[in-house]
């Protein structure tokens, strides 16, 4: 194996590690709204993931680092091809991370309104958006001669484009009402169990008639035909795991369905990276890529580094590994307004 | 305006808000894991009132420096995609590893510290702060390891094959003189604006409750104050020295930036080359105007050469010497500019130095009040605590503003000492792919919503800080309470 395909590899489990992890993130994001209807069960939904989501989000910064690091031809013309929508990610992204932190700092329902409209939105934009550009990556893209992009926006909204949209947002929100399910207690665990059910089931059909349709029209191998398998008996094992109660098994078959979907992404493009939809002037991960010499480097820090990595972050959920009830969340922990009342400025 | 200058202003406004929360971060972090250490070694509980305390400001704080550091990880490939064509073979490698190696273990700690008060033994939880501060310093390296081989190329050679800078020796490229200099002038830098925070804070509280007689309280305070006026003078004197180099260095790797930062137009062959303290001119590039009317004699040759006599060239020469060496004109036949904007240079190096003066007006008050075991209750005092606050924020940006509008036309450099091949300019290495009209629309949207969350940041750290220390603190780690584990509904003693 070359460097070239073994850091084309290691991109897409990058990007793997980030969608499975961010994957219930953004779940539970989008839930936010469903399912929290009283202050407390939004505040047990975001402490579900509190001591997590921060860690869960550099898996995109490292696979945007890593990119630009590995095939800095690819990080320019898909970063600034894609330039509206992820824009518009990075502007749901913060926030979000802004509404994590800030929420609980003012026990006001006005000021805690507007955070909860920052993390609903900054679960929904991104878990459709990062669909909608996989699915133009496997559909290809129109590049000119200097693997530009010169497609403009709209082009990236054809009816493959945007089914891929729905598909990732059907698997977050399958995903963080199985984390959900699997992370809480009482009745908020009841509820999200039975919406898990009918996520799993839509997605199934979704991602289902997806899959097929990425495979048939535009893969470039055959062999992606095993993870469009594996993605199927993965979706349908999390419908029959979470009805049964199996809540650890759903989670784990839920994980194994987004990590076959980014096998069949990142399968069909091989040996591309960025596919030019007329065939002509792809970038590959041969004319996309670094030296040998700078993809050796960033082989040995990958090799030290992304074990270790694993090793904390899995003890991360171990820690947390408690179930939590509405009853573990402690009464207003933040001040009761923004401005300072002038008893306390007198000395 | 061109895509070009809309792409400038939106990179240099997103960074600048970036660094404006970054330091405070990198310094502040290990702040707190110094007083949770005080807390405990010593068992004293005012330690962990004040760990408590400032341990809450740094999280309003880290939350707003993660939001911005994200759009700083894309916008290289998102308005500047041709720069990173030809510097992604170097450059990615540093930013890569910073994510690796840096901001994994940072985020990962930091959520194991705010939630692991009552889940993790004590000293594990105390490694949990150090970890977070030992990881914000270590991305600082990474980062200004990447920002240095822009200012000064080494390690890589140019390939005229696939037209790009490639990397030949990573070791070199780490070590580069650059950002031998920069790491220590930006983390002492950090230091000296989470120094100033935390004794500007605390002098404020002292006076407070010495005014309420309030004894007992005001010592905490002054612990506090203590710490905060140490890192102050440590880092005071790292910054003089580390950037006294670093002048040395920029003389010979940019010697039109250090022209540039004294509007030195004319060249010193005789030497002795006065440090002009305050200029006035309408600073346009031609030098035509400029008047110095303060000066020191013989200090610019001394940063520059450590020398009072040593000569120096000035902007029209040198603006002959790249000519020869670089070309006079660009590929659309127009004369290049060598020469950066004079008045942003000029006035950022003054600004950068200047805007100390706060810190160290608080920190010469603060040794002379609370000399032999004293806390300090003048009024003055605390006003100033509060004043002095800001101010290395300012120092800060304008440096950072110093150093990168110093550096234009270039978006990297060339290094004049080997590597001629290794440059480019900054109109080069702008986005193609993208109009004017997108680039201004994200502009705009960036620009609001950093302004509107830096209003509310400054609300929340002002609410924050005028409520002061929990007046009780209890000690929830898991060997004070035994019995914890057994009570499976005990709420948390963390959630958001
Ligand atoms: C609290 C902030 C602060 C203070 C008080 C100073 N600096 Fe500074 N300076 C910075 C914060 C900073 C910075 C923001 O951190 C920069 C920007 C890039 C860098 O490496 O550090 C910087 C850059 C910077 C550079 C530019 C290097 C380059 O462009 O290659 C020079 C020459 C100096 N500094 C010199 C000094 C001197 C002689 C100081 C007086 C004692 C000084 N600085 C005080
Ligand atoms: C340490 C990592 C940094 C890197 C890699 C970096 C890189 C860049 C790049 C690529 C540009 C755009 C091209 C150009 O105009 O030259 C730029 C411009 C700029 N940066 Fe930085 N930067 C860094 C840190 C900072 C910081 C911390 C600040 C401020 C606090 C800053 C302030 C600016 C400004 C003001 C400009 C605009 C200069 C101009 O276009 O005239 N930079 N930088
Ligand atoms: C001297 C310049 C810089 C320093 C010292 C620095 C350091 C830091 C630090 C300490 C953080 C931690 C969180 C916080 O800010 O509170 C952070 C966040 C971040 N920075 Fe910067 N940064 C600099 C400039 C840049 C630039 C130019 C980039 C672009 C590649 C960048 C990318 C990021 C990213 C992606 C994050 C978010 C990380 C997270 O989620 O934890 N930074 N930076």
């Amino acid at each position: 194996m070359t460097l070239e395909i073994l850091w084309f590899i290691l991109i897409a489990i990058l990007w793997a590690g980030y969608l499975v992890l961010e994957g219930f993130d953004f779940g539970v994001g989008m839930l936010l709204g469903i399912l929290g209807k009283k202050e407390k069960d939004r505040r047990l939904l975001i402490n579900t993931i509190g001591p997590v989501w921060d860690g869960n989000e550099v898996w995109l910064l490292t696979a945007g680092g890593a990119t630009f690091a590995a095939f800095p031809e690819w990080y320019a013309t898909m970063f600034s091809g894609f330039y509206i929508p992820l824009f518009i990610i990075l502007i749901a992204l913060i926030v979000r991370v802004m509404g994590f932190e800030w929420r609980s700092k003012i026990e006001k329902e006005s000021w805690k309104r507007k955070w909860d409209m920052c993390l609903i939105f900054g679960a929904w934009a991104p878990s459709i958006l990062w669909g909608v550009a996989f699915a133009n990556l496997v559909r290809g893209v129109h590049l000119d001669e200097n693997h530009q992009y010169v497609g403009g926006f709209f082009a990236l909204l054809s009816p493959f484009a945007l089914l891929g949209g729905v598909v990732t947002t059907l698997l977050f929100l399958q995903h963080g009402a199985i984390f959900i399910s699997l992370k809480t207690g009482g009745e908020m665990r009841v509820k999200a169990r039975a919406l898990a059910g009918k996520f799993s089931l839509a997605s199934i059909v979704a991602a289902g008639t997806w899959a097929v349709w990425a495979q048939v029209a535009y893969s470039s191998a055959a062999w992606t035909w095993a993870a469009v398998v594996v993605a199927a008996v993965g979706l349908i094992a999390t419908f029959l795991a979470n009805a049964k109660g199996r809540e650890g098994w759903a989670f784990i078959w839920s994980a194994v369905a987004i990590v076959a979907a980014v096998v069949l992404i990142f399968g069909s493009m091989f040996p591309n990276v960025m596919p030019d939809i007329n065939g002509l002037y792809s970038l590959t991960v041969e004319n996309a890529s670094s030296t040998k010499y700078t993809l050796t480097i960033m082989t040995w820090v990958a090799v030290a580094l992304v074990p270790v990595v694993l090793l904390y972050q899995s003890w991360t959920f171990w820690v947390f590994r408690k179930r939590l009830t509405v009853d573990h969340i402690p009464d207003a922990i933040g001040l009761p307004s923004l401005s300072v009342p002038k008893a306390e400025l007198q000395d | 305006m061109e895509a070009l200058d809309i792409a400038r202003w939106q990179f240099a406004i997103t960074t600048v808000y970036h660094f404006f929360y970054v330091p405070l971060t990198i310094g502040l972090s290990a702040l707190v894991a110094i007083m949770q250490t005080m807390w405990v070694t010593k068992k004293d509980e005012r330690w962990l009132k004040l760990t408590k305390f400032f341990g809450k400001l740094l999280l309003i704080n880290f939350a707003i420096g993660v939001a911005t550091g994200i759009v700083q990880e894309f916008q290289f490939g998102m308005n500047w995609s041709e720069y990173s064509r030809f510097v992604g073979d170097v450059f990615g490698a540093p930013l890569a590893m910073e994510a690796l190696a840096a901001f994994f273990v940072e985020s990962t700690f930091l959520g194991l510290w705010i939630f692991g008060w009552d889940r993790l033994n004590k000293k594990v939880h105390l490694a949990c702060i150090w970890l977070v501060a030992i990881s914000t310093t270590l991305s600082a390296y990474f980062i200004l390891a990447a920002n240095s081989w822009m200012q000064h190329p080494v390690g890589a050679i140019y390939n005229p094959e696939t037209g790009r800078a490639e990397m030949t020796d990573i070791v070199a490229v780490l070590t580069n003189s650059t950002v031998l200099a920069a790491f220590p002038h930006t983390i002492t830098a950090a230091w000296l604006t989470a120094g100033t925070f935390v004794a500007g804070i605390a002098a404020w509280w002292m006076v407070r409750e010495n005014k309420r007689g309030r004894k007992e309280h005001a010592d905490m305070y002054r612990s506090a104050f203590r710490l905060g006026l140490i890192t102050m003078i440590i880092a005071g004197i790292g910054l003089a020295v580390s950037g006294d180099f670093q002048a040395k260095l920029m003389f010979q790797q940019q010697p039109m930036k250090m022209a540039a930062a004294e509007a030195m137009c004319e060249s010193h062959p005789e030497g002795g080359t006065p440090f002009s303290i305050f200029s006035v001119g309408d600073f346009t590039n031609d030098c035509e105007n400029v008047k110095h009317l303060i000066e020191i004699p013989g200090l610019t040759s001394y940063l520059a050469k450590g020398d009072f006599n040593a000569p120096l060239k000035g902007i029209n020469e040198l603006q002959e010497e790249y000519a020869a060496k670089y070309g006079e004109f660009d590929a659309n036949g127009n004369k290049i500019d060598y020469s950066p904007n004079l008045t942003v240079t000029y006035w950022s190096f003054r600004l950068m130095i200047g805007w100390a003066a706060g810190s160290a007006a608080l920190a010469l008050a603060g040794l002379w009040l609370t000399r032999k075991k004293q806390s300090a209750s003048a009024k003055w005092f605390a006003t100033l605590g509060l004043v002095a606050i800001p101010m290395p924020f300012l120092a800060s940006a304008f440096g950072w503003i110093f150093t990168e509008m110093g550096r234009q036309p270039w978006i990297v450099a060339p290094n004049p000492n080997g590597l001629p091949d290794i440059r480019m300019l900054t109109a080069d290495g702008v986005t193609t792919a993208q109009g004017a009209g997108v680039v201004a629309g994200s502009l705009i949207i960036f620009t609001i919503i950093y302004t509107v969350l830096t209003t509310v940041w400054v609300r929340l750290i002002w609410r924050y800080m005028a409520h002061g220390a929990p007046e009780t603190v209890t000690d929830e780690s898991p060997e004070a309470n035994p019995d914890r584990e057994k009570d499976a509904d005990a709420p948390l003693s963390f959630a958001y």
